[in-house]
């Protein structure tokens, strides 16, 4: 591979090979600190909720000494809620619920945002007229309170939650899915692909969405974010489930208690402002390797 | 002569603002199997448009296919279904682009690309797609295919991706290739590898060339016969070489003489760069119960403001649609 001919040589592109995209985008991300250390953060958030239960045991629902312990008291290092329940317990094991509820109801309506986005924008006419007033309508909903109507009505379990947040977030996808469905769909390699046979479906999957996915994929980062805070707005106002420890769960539970024992909000909150911060760390380093424009500022 | 590709009295029509315009207004032309023809004209004369309505993509709104038929050994393809014409389109008939540097996917490699057309029409597996795909690659002439074909398009001169686009459009073998402006966007050098290529490929595979330019000497490298446009409308069609050295429509004489030569151009008769004053007539006079060239043509009539001229048969294979020809005698001054 390595012996070419002085003819052969001197074919290769003389300028330094270009790398795949990919590798170029991963190179863009490593040189990028702010978002390495996202990274860094999330990696290790992630793997304490994930394994840490294994590894800390306590059952976060048991009552294991008197409430309100202070941090640190009696071994239990973040102290004991206001059932005298184990909080280091239940910021562990409810990492889970959060992240699972964060990253499913990101997908779902990463999921409904691209449906209505690409088809809007491939097909045009009335159905982007039809999809896209339906995508108004979602846009002038006032989320929250749509959110807690769902879950009121239909139950707090952890799926519906998920489905009140999931619904009411696919907007901008949509939108910005469109937008780059609009530009791609008028480039020269769409008619391209069109006059050598592709079908609609090919053009849709193959051709355009493949080209418009970065600023899909780094609205769907910061979506991750958006679904985790969500899910604590809903539990702090008492819409969680309760069979489900989560660490919006944690402080809807201690909310009355706020003022006198604020350390039981102040934990959970913590982990879920690390958790989003560096969700959207990682999302502007994915913004600024994925974009072309912003490149080698 | 049996026509492989027959397009009779078509017109196509867009609506605008101002009405309904014909954008290719009761064109006719034959194309025989192998055969290299070229269809020659200014910017907005309906040559892509006449590609398009080939391919059947005519955007729609604000195009309509009025009226016609355009025949491919024998099929209507104005008739043909959706599902018909995504067989047709890249594996019977298929179309190079002018820009090679925005025509290709920028996701995927270019063998996926080949690839997938292979793939698509001729149901290969992966395997035999790709092995193809080289052999492909190796006939247009792109050096070490093996390791090309991974190359994604970015990573390719703008030479080498129209070599791809070729390669793309005669992958399938098609009956008839459309090289819409193909080396415009290409470096002069450039251009004459690839008009070699492009015959030798289409040799090869025998495919019939439809080369839209507007540039004579394009033709004069490329074309068998010549089909010259104006306004959507066919004003002369003939053999290059009696086209080229008797050219009876005004307008083509003015596309002769456009073409800049680096010696002769410097002489006392010849001073200045050739040129045809005006321009093409904006789409909403298309349609227009004249002779559409009229208010550029220096040999104008009365007549030609008042009626469409009418098709001269002045060889059995040159035709000319004017109400003043020029004298046959009267040679470019080329």
């Amino acid at each position: 591979m390595t012996d070419y001919s002085i003819q052969e040589r001197s074919l290769q592109p003389t300028s330094a090979r270009v790398e795949h995209p990919l590798i170029e985008t991963a190179r863009m991300f490593a040189g990028n600190r702010a978002a390495l250390s996202g990274l860094a953060m999330l990696f290790i958030i992630v793997v304490v909720s994930l394994a840490g239960p294994w590894f800390y045991p306590t059952d976060p629902f048991e009552m294991v000494w008197s409430p309100f312990s202070p941090p640190g008291a009696k071994g239990f290092l973040l102290g004991t809620d206001y059932l005298g329940r184990d909080l280091l317990a239940q910021i562990i094991h409810g990492g889970r619920a959060t992240l699972a509820v964060g990253c499913a109801a990101a997908l779902l309506s990463v999921f409904i945002g691209i449906t209505f986005g690409a088809l809007s924008g491939f097909y045009r006419g009335w159905i982007e007229e039809t999809l896209m007033r339906i995508t108004e309508f979602f846009q002038v909903l006032p989320t929250l309170l749509f959110s807690m109507v769902l879950v009121a009505l239909f139950g707090a379990s952890l799926g519906m939650i998920t489905f009140a947040i999931g619904i009411v977030s696919w907007t901008g996808v949509a939108r910005i899915t469109r937008a780059e469905f609009l530009k791609i769909r008028e480039l020269e390699y769409v008619t391209a692909a069109r006059s050598s046979g592709a079908s609609n479906t090919n053009l849709i999957f193959r051709v355009i969405l493949p080209n418009s996915l970065p600023p899909i994929i780094v609205q769907a980062a910061l979506l991750i974010g958006f679904a985790i805070l969500f899910e604590a707005g809903l539990s702090f106002l008492g819409l969680s489930d309760a069979n489900v420890m989560s660490w919006g769960a944690i402080m809807g539970n201690n909310r009355p208690y706020i003022l006198l024992h604020g350390f039981t909000i102040m934990y959970p909150g913590l982990a879920i402002f690390l958790t989003v911060l560096s969700i959207s760390l990682i999302g502007d380093g994915l913004n600024d390797a994925l974009n072309p424009k912003l490149r080698n500022r | 002569m049996t026509a492989l590709l027959s397009v009779k009295n078509l017109t196509v029509e867009f609506t605008t603002r101002d009405g309904i315009a014909p954008v290719i207004d009761d064109l006719s032309f034959d194309l025989a199997p192998g055969e290299t023809l070229s269809l020659v004209g200014e910017s907005g004369c309906g040559k892509s448009m006449t590609a398009l309505a080939i391919m059947g993509l005519i955007p729609s709104p604000p195009g309509r296919v009025a009226s016609g038929s355009i025949s491919l050994a024998g099929e209507n393809l104005l008739q043909a279904s959706e599902t018909r014409m995504r067989a047709v389109r890249g594996n019977e008939i298929s179309m190079v682009f002018q820009e090679p540097m925005t025509s290709l996917n920028p996701v995927f490699t270019v063998g996926e690309q080949i690839g997938e057309t292979l793939r698509r029409h001729q149901g290969l597996t992966r395997r035999q797609a790709k092995a193809l795909s080289i052999e492909m690659l190796d006939a247009v002439q792109i050096p070490l295919p093996a390791r090309r074909i991974n190359d994604y398009p970015h990573q390719l001169s703008g030479g080498m991706r129209q070599r791809v686009m070729i390669a793309i459009a005669l992958a399938c073998r098609p009956k008839v290739l459309i090289a819409d402006e193909p080396t415009t966007a290409l470096d002069v050098t450039v251009q004459a590898q690839i008009f070699d290529l492009m015959r030798a490929v289409g040799k090869e595979t025998e495919a019939a060339i439809i080369l839209i330019t507007h540039d004579m000497g394009s033709v004069a490298e490329m074309a068998e016969r010549v089909v010259v446009m104006y306004a959507g409308r066919k004003i002369e069609e003939g053999y290059v070489d009696d086209i080229l050295t008797r050219p009876r429509h005004p307008y083509t004489r003015g596309l002769i003489a456009c073409v800049p030569h680096l010696l002769e151009t410097v002489s006392a008769e010849r001073p200045y760069l050739q040129e045809i004053p005006g321009m093409v007539p904006p789409l909403s006079d298309f349609g227009f119960m004249g002779c559409l060239f009229a208010p550029r043509c220096d040999r104008v009539e009365t007549l030609c403001w008042q009626e469409k001229p009418k098709v001269t048969q002045i060889t059995p294979s040159q035709s000319a649609a004017c109400w003043n020809l020029q004298d046959a005698k009267v040679r470019v001054d080329a």
